[in-house]
């Protein structure tokens, strides 16, 4: 699904730059393909420029440099109500003076459908989120997660082929988020419509997208499926930011191909992937994700390098062990182990080794 | 409390918390009780009583001044607006008298009438009441005030017929010195010999002589009027006073009435009785013809049916002239077209006030947008801007709009300038209901700003960007979506600015010349100038009651609880 050709993209972004005030720029050389049909999302903390983004595709701000394309036509001098995208605000902006159904109503409406349709249509929409019943309410007489449903229905009842969404699910509680993180994603694949859906929070991220674009400082820093996101971040942002993570920081000794030697800052030296490092002598931060460090010799290859670590603290979290550990001068470095019958159980202030496979310790940049 | 002694540790009698629940528990469906057995609902009053009190204290002094300062004033004007004492309380007799006269008649009152008004229209001119009541009754028929005028001279001229003949009769009638001795009760005299006028106390009040009171009854009681006039009205010594002509009236009255004077003694009997004898010559009076010789209106039946309409303490006569009408004989009655004037003045003040404030929403919704719309900082700056014209007085911004209205003002020498008018079709921008529309519009325009940019203010633009993605145009959202949520800030502005445009008085009377001056105007000039505040305060009356009909009209129509000033 993940594409870099522009034939058959469906949205684009190409070079895309903007500056708010004319000294900083807000959004720094963006470029982004998407397919038709695909949940991308764009995660990454506040101040990132994600909805700056996500309005420069609706049409709300101009981009100050750049062309973004729409099913390959420029939209930039296309106003938004011309555009046919739908857009879901995090605040809902369901329309106070209208009950439920005449929101939905709305749009089709202002396309001068007909009575007869609109109703059918707004029928329609509402049991798709299972809010038939809620037609002639208030929003102000209805919760948030119902809010929510009712501002999805809107944005998609009159069948936009692209849906925006804003932190939809930034003001409700964790239990409601979960339900309707799946019902968006179910409807999105079910109507096969394109969705760009702006997140700060990352398990929200990978649950959800087909693709995920990190953004930092203006600048996608990755942009990939959730898994590789996960498992093969490509620089220390990306891998601080998703998941948990252990950070050891060194010098890059020798790179042999597919595997290189770290010499850490404390003079240790272990084995990493070179993934973000050119050559010897690069400073670089290593990343090893907790659940694949070992500490059992009998899993690891003879000549593996291994560290002298201290536990610190062990805590018992029922399904998995997270145990805090002091190696290579941190205190922060965090491993996680499986609850199984033959994993030993570790106790504070005990001496082990760990280590890991090269492939799972991924030298990024400094 | 302590009857604990047989039944156990637990049976304490009175009030217990235990005692308490227990009864509570037993009192199935009986009211909740406190811990002292009390219901829950009196010791809770009991609790909220204090703090009532105490919020209660707190709101005093300003309850105290709304009462004094706006209920009291209120309620005057109320009552002003449908009291009419002034007919009765100056012309008693001649009220009292037509309260039996058929107006429809035809036929002027009796002679005996005639006598109750020279008593009451002497005494009054005396007291300088009958202008007043002149001018009171010339609201409802003109030309009365004259009358009242010219007869406060000519009843002088009645009482002296009967004053020339007495003292003509016997110079014993001419002198002060004389009628008090005849007329003072013994202790009274004896009071005045040994009062000081020089020492600043207080005149001895006069006493009549019961002797007297009972033979000259008419006598008695007018100089008993004069005598209490001369001493605490004028506060002149009454020894030194001549009586007034009328007492002379009164005394030939009694005496031709055949007064027993022989039963009297003391000082002035004699006298008194060669006058009784006297008195079968003189010239009588007749009053009725008298008065018509002051003025042949006092034959007119109009003048006595206006004091008929008129005498009552209560008159409806005010509002009806409020709203153009008048007391005929057979009930209310329109005024003659050419005397109509305040029902078109409530309309022109109602559809200019309309007026105003349509142009108000015009000039201050677009501007109460943009300041809701703004960075704070720069809408804080211009917020000044719009609240610049309270910083300056009312007269000024007035007198301003003079300058700039006038055929030679600013406006209009701009437009000339600048080609669009000929120097000789000069706009006439002042002294006519344009000139009013104008000035007030400026002058009531932050009144109009303030709580729609309030209300402005809490309309998140995220709405707006809603509707546009959901395909409205930028006037189609702004009509269905932005409009409908500013309703409240406009019916709020509306509300503010019409009620104090209906009541507007300053501007409308310096730039509105003659066309373009509201109720109110008039209002203050019966208030100022004619004096004829039982109709000011019927127009002002009528104003508060159109007002708060609006103010009920405009809760049926949009609803009060949909006017937000802001929040
Ligand atoms: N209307 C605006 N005017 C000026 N600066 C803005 C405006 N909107 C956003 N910014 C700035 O642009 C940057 C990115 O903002 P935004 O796109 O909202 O980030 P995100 O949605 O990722 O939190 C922030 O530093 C923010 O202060
Ligand atoms: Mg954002």
């Amino acid at each position: 699904m993940a594409t870099n050709s522009t034939a058959d993209a469906f949205v684009e972004f190409e070079r895309v730059q903007k500056s708010y005030d004319g000294e900083n720029l807000v959004v720094k050389d963006l470029n982004l393909f998407m397919p038709k049909g695909e949940f991308l999302t764009m995660l990454g903390p506040s101040g990132s420029g994600k909805t700056t983004c996500l309005m420069m595709l609706a049409g709300f701000e101009t981009a100050t440099h750049g062309d973004i394309r729409l099913d390959g036509q420029s939209i930039n001098n296309i106003p938004p109500h011309k555009r046919g995208i739908g857009m879901v605000f995090q605040n809902y902006a369901l329309f106070p003076h209208m009950t439920v159904a005449e929101n939905l109503s709305f749009p089709l409406e202002v396309r001068k459908m007909g009575k007869s349709d609109r109703e059918a249509k707004v029928k329609r929409a509402l049991d798709m989120v299972q809010m038939g019943a809620f037609g002639g309410r208030r929003p102000s007489q209805m919760s948030g997660g119902q809010q929510q449903r009712v501002a999805l229905a809107r944005a998609l009842v009159f069948e936009p082929e692209l849906v925006l969404m804003d932190e939809p699910l930034g003001a409700l509680d964790k239990q409601l988020r979960e339900t309707l993180q799946f019902e968006i994603t179910n409807l999105a694949h079910e109507l096969g419509i394109t969705v760009v859906y702006v997140t700060h929070d990352q398990t929200e991220a990978l649950t959800m997208s087909d693709r995920v674009a990190v953004f930092d400082d203006g600048r996608i820093q990755q942009l990939a499926p959730p898994d590789k996101l996960y498992e093969e971040p490509e620089n220390s942002f990306v891998a601080q930011f998703i998941g948990e993570n252990n950070t050891l920081e060194g010098v890059v000794k020798e790179i042999k191909g597919d595997s290189c030697l770290v010499e850490l800052d404390g003079g240790e030296v272990i084995d990493a992937k070179p993934v973000n490092v050119q050559k010897a002598g690069d400073r670089t931060r290593v990343s090893i994700r907790p659940e694949r460090v070992e500490y059992n010799k009998n899993r690891l290859s003879p000549d593996a390098h291994t560290l002298k670590a201290e536990v610190l603290e062990f805590i018992y979290m029922g399904d998995i062990f997270r145990t805090r550990l002091k190696v290579a001068g941190t205190s922060e470095f965090v491993i996680k182990t499986r609850n199984a019958p033959d994993v030993e159980r570790l106790v504070p202030g005990q001496q082990i080794e760990i280590g890991w496979l090269p492939d799972d310790c991924r030298a990024l940049d400094a | 409390m302590s009857d604990n002694t047989a039944t156990g540790p637990d049976q304490f009698t009175g009030a217990t918390p235990d005692n308490a629940l227990r009864a509570a528990d037993n009192a199935d469906h009986g009211p909740m009780l406190a811990a002292d057995g009390t219901p829950l609902k009196k010791s809770l009053n009991r609790a909220l009583r204090r703090q009532k009190l105490r919020a209660l204290m707190l709101i005093a002094p300003l309850l105290v001044f709304i009462l004094v300062a706006f209920i009291a004033p209120i309620a005057d004007m109320l009552f002003r607006s449908v009291e009419n004492q002034i007919v009765a309380d100056t012309l008693p007799r001649t009220t009292d008298g037509l309260a039996a006269w058929d107006s429809t008649s035809g036929e002027i009152p009796p002679p005996e009438l005639f006598e109750g008004l020279y008593k009451d229209i002497f005494i009054a001119s005396e007291r300088k009441l009958h202008t007043r009541l002149g001018s009171r009754l010339n609201y409802e028929l003109t030309g009365v005030s004259s009358l009242f005028r010219k007869s406060g001279r000519g009843v002088e001229d009645i009482g002296e017929v009967y004053q020339d003949q007495f003292e003509d009769f016997n110079e014993f009638w001419k002198d002060a010195e004389n009628w008090n001795p005849l007329m003072g009760s013994a202790e009274w005299l004896e009071d005045m010999a040994g009062w000081d006028e020089k020492s600043g106390d207080r005149q001895p009040a006069f006493e009549i002589r019961d002797e007297v009171a009972s033979v000259l009854p008419e006598t008695a009681a007018m100089y008993e009027t004069f005598a209490e006039f001369v001493q605490f009205e004028d506060e002149d010594n009454l020894l030194k006073e001549d009586p007034w002509a009328i007492v002379y009236s009164a005394l030939y009255a009694d005496l031709s009435a055949g007064a027993d004077v022989a039963s009297l003694s003391g000082p002035g009997s004699a006298e008194l009785q060669e006058a009784a004898v006297a008195v079968a010559d003189f010239e009588t009076v007749d009053y009725s013809a008298a008065f018509e010789e002051i003025d042949k209106d006092w034959h007119s039946i109009e003048v006595w049916q206006t004091i008929q309409t008129y005498s009552p303490a209560y008159t409806s006569g005010y509002f009806l002239n409020a709203v153009d009408m008048k007391k005929g004989p057979d009930g209310p009655e329109m005024r003659p077209e050419n005397e109509r004037l305040y029902i078109k003045l409530f309309i022109r003040t109602m559809i200019m006030s309309l007026v105003i404030t349509g142009s108000c929403i015009l000039l201050g919704y677009p501007v109460a947008w943009i300041l809701a719309n703004l960075p704070a900082r720069t809408a804080n700056l211009l917020m000044i801007l719009v609240l610049l014209p309270f910083w300056t007085s009312l007269l000024v911004r007035t007198s301003a709009w003079k300058v700039m209205l006038q055929q030679q003002g600013v406006i209009n020498d701009t437009l000339v300038w600048l080609g669009v008018v000929a120097d000789d079709s000069r706009l006439a921008l002042i002294n006519n209901q344009t000139g009013t529309i104008i000035a007030m519009t400026h002058i009531l325009l932050p009144f109009m700003i303030l709580p729609l940019y309030s209300v402005m203010k809490t309309i998140p633009p995220t709405y707006l960007r809603a509707a546009k993605s959901l395909g409205a145009t930028d006037w189609t959202a702004f009509w269905r979506v932005y409009f409908p949520q500013s309703v409240p800030g406009i019916g709020a502005g509306s509300i503010l600015v019409f009620i104090l445009a209906i009541g507007y008085y300053i501007t409308p009377e310096l730039v509105g010349g003659t066309t373009g001056t509201f109720i109110s105007n008039r209002i203050a000039y019966h208030i100022s100038s004619s004096l004829n505040w039982g109709l000011a305060a019927a127009l002002g009356a009528i104003l508060l009651a159109v007002v708060l009909g609006l103010y009920w009209a405009y809760d049926k129509i949009v609803g009060i609880d949909n006017v937000k000033l802001g929040g």
